[in-house]
């Protein structure tokens, strides 16, 4: 009797698990097709594109995409430019953020509460856009690169993701004996907490890199100098607002069967352009980010325990 | 005496970490300057701002700039979007990465695991620009792959980006496809403290897979989903400007305009900054009441509270 329902727990068991195995198939193709037809796009010809031909792999496959891109020279302006504030961004948010969530972090510190409280009212309550604007007009940082730097130096979350991994996982009495042989709090942090702490620097600095990469509002609203546009902002030009064509057709203007012809051949070009621009501005990222991906779960857990 | 007593340890205790201070320096000049300085920017929602008089020789206006803001056209509008495009939001996407996340952790081998992680990750390094570029070629009624295929079974190509009722499911599904992934990270953590020897015993007591999914797993999430749901709810009114704005156009305003937007158009393209203040200040100061009252009604009933 037992052995019977045992059998049936096995089959229905192997049911539900057929089931499972066919809802995560289809949500992992539903994932990836965007990320593959975009790919396979930038390198297909773009009338195979365009009358639905190309489904997976690239039809006719070419690089004349790649060969616009390449000559469209902004692109590497706001990629260049992209480098820098990624870079240079990334490393002012570590050099603001780390000594300052150790500090917090020490549970002698005078005032601890206070500052604490500081910090995280911030995340609840803000000027917003106008107020923000208004002072970095008066500060005189609209229109330079300081702008897109210094305002978002520290993220007051991820203050906290590294205060509770320094005060969870630097023990105490190594600190203690650091003291006891003259070593100042400064020094501390530098020869002794910093080379324990290589997770959480990875953490916070993926965190600000991918914040830096991606952004594009704060230089859209901050910047007029094209020279100093990142890349995601000449992106929104490419991709987002190159609407002139739908908004031609929805007028009902009359055209010539020519200036037809030539309207549509310009469109499907510039939509294999698009493509191509996708990929180079995502490739970086899409190649970094499986090796990283494991500091990713664990700035989540430590973000996720409270203290 | 007592308190003269504190006061000469607090100094004491500040000489001997001042170190620690200078640690925190950087930081909190950042917030004071860019975070509550412009706090204080917010009474222009109460002038009537011009730039040459500043926020002193601006005006009073009292409540002027609010009774304009309930009284526009547009007022009910965005009010009605902001709420039905997180609703939505809600509705939709908070399941998905708690479903995720409980049929993945049936996956058997640790690299299969692994491997879709890995992909479900993917959508959330894609910049928001990038996102809503592939969305606009994606739906585009005369190429686009979506409608290649609803006309390829057999349906009426659909204009989802012109389409006033069509905007809020692109909204919606585009971000499911691009968070749900990384969404579930949290709740896989949470899946890795599952006691062992419970699923085990609940084994030998001959429970199929469903329901020690059902008995063991999921009740170990629900103090993870209480909090990320109360976090949701209390930003019901804080649907961001960053994506509507590069989704929307003048065809769909009506179905996009939300409130953060309408801040952005009226103080950055209109340059009405006092107007526009006021509507951001009336945003703000909801989504605080709805956070509390979230806050509050979580720890009636489950005990789980943000602060």
């Amino acid at each position: 009797m037992k052995r019977k329902h045992r059998m049936k727990i096995g089959l229905r068991d192997r049911v539900f698990l057929g089931i499972v195995y066919f809802v995560l198939a289809v949500y992992f193709l539903l994932m990836l097709y965007p990320l593959l037809y975009v790919a396979s796009a930038s390198f297909s010809d773009p009338k195979a594109v365009a009358g639905g031909e190309m489904v997976l792999w690239p039809v006719r496959p070419s690089l004349s995409a790649y060969r616009y891109v390449f000559h469209y020279k902004e692109i590497w302006v706001g990629y260049a430019n992209t480098v820098f504030y990624t870079v240079a961004g990334t490393l002012i948010n570590l050099a603001v953020t780390l000594p300052c969530a150790y500090a917090l972090s020490r549970r002698d510190l005078y005032g601890r509460g206070v500052l604490l409280a500081l910090f995280m009212v911030t995340m609840y309550v803000s000027g917003g856009l106008i107020p923000g604007y208004l002072n970095l007009n008066d500060l005189g940082m609209v229109n330079t690169r300081w702008a897109l730097l210094l305002p978002g130096a520290v993220s007051v979350y991820n203050l906290i993701v590294a205060r509770t991994f320094f005060a969870n996982t630097i023990p105490w009495e190594l600190q203690e004996a650091a003291w006891l042989d003259g070593c100042s709090d400064a020094k501390a942090f530098v020869h002794i907490v910093l080379p324990l702490s290589a997770p959480i620097v990875a953490v916070l600095a993926i965190y600000y890199g991918v914040g830096h990469w991606n952004a594009y509002f704060n230089a859209m609203i901050y910047i007029r100098d094209r020279a100093l546009y990142p890349l995601q902002v000449f992106l929104r030009e490419i991709l987002t607002q190159g609407q002139f064509m739908a908004q031609a057709l929805q007028g009902g203007a009359a055209y010539t069967t020519e200036e037809m012809a030539v309207m549509i051949k310009q469109a499907d070009t510039a939509n294999m352009i698009k493509y191509a621009v996708i990929v180079v501005s995502a490739a970086p990222m899409m190649a970094v980010y499986p090796f990283i991906q494991k500091y990713f779960t664990k700035g989540v857990m430590i973000g996720s325990v409270k203290g | 005496m007592k308190s003269v007593k504190t006061k000469k340890t607090a100094l004491r205790q500040i000489r001997a970490h001042w170190q620690l201070y200078v640690m925190m320096l950087p930081a909190i000049l950042a917030i004071l300057v860019f975070s509550y300085k412009p706090m204080y920017g917010i009474i222009i929602a109460f002038k009537k701002y011009s730039f040459r008089q500043g926020y002193w020789g601006s005006p009073w206006v009292g409540l002027e700039n609010f009774r304009r803001l309930f009284g526009s056209y547009w007022f009910p509008i965005i009010l009605r979007n902001t709420l039905t495009l997180s609703v939505l939001s809600l509705v939709v996407g908070f399941p998905v990465p708690i479903l995720l996340a409980l049929l993945a952790n049936e996956l058997g081998s640790e690299k299969v695991k692994r491997t879709f992680q890995t992909v479900s990750y993917a959508p959330h390094f894609i910049s928001t620009v990038v996102l809503c570029g592939m969305v606009i070629l994606f739906t585009n009624p005369s190429h686009g792959i979506i409608n290649l295929l609803i006309r390829a079974m057999g349906g009426e190509p659909v204009a989802f980006m012109q389409e006033q009722s069509m905007f809020k499911w692109v909204y919606v599904l585009s971000g499911v496809w691009q968070g749900s992934g990384w969404g579930a990270i949290i709740y896989f953590a949470a899946l890795s403290g599952v006691d062992q020897s419970l699923l085990d015993a609940a084994s030998v007591d001959g429970a199929s897979r469903l329901q020690k999914i059902l008995y063991v797993n999921l009740p170990v999430l629900v103090p993870t989903i209480v909090v990320m749901l109360v976090l949701q709810c209390g930003s019901l009114l804080g649907v961001g400007y960053e994506k509507v704005l590069l989704l929307q156009n003048s065809l769909n305003q009506e179905s996009s305009e939300v409130i953060s937007t309408y801040v952005y158009r009226m103080g950055l393209v209109n340059y009405d900054y006092s107007f526009s203040t006021a509507a951001g200040l009336f945003n703000s100061v909801c989504n605080a009441a709805v956070l509390v009252v979230a806050n509050t009604v979580s720890r009636r009933l489950t005990n789980a509270s943000l602060w």
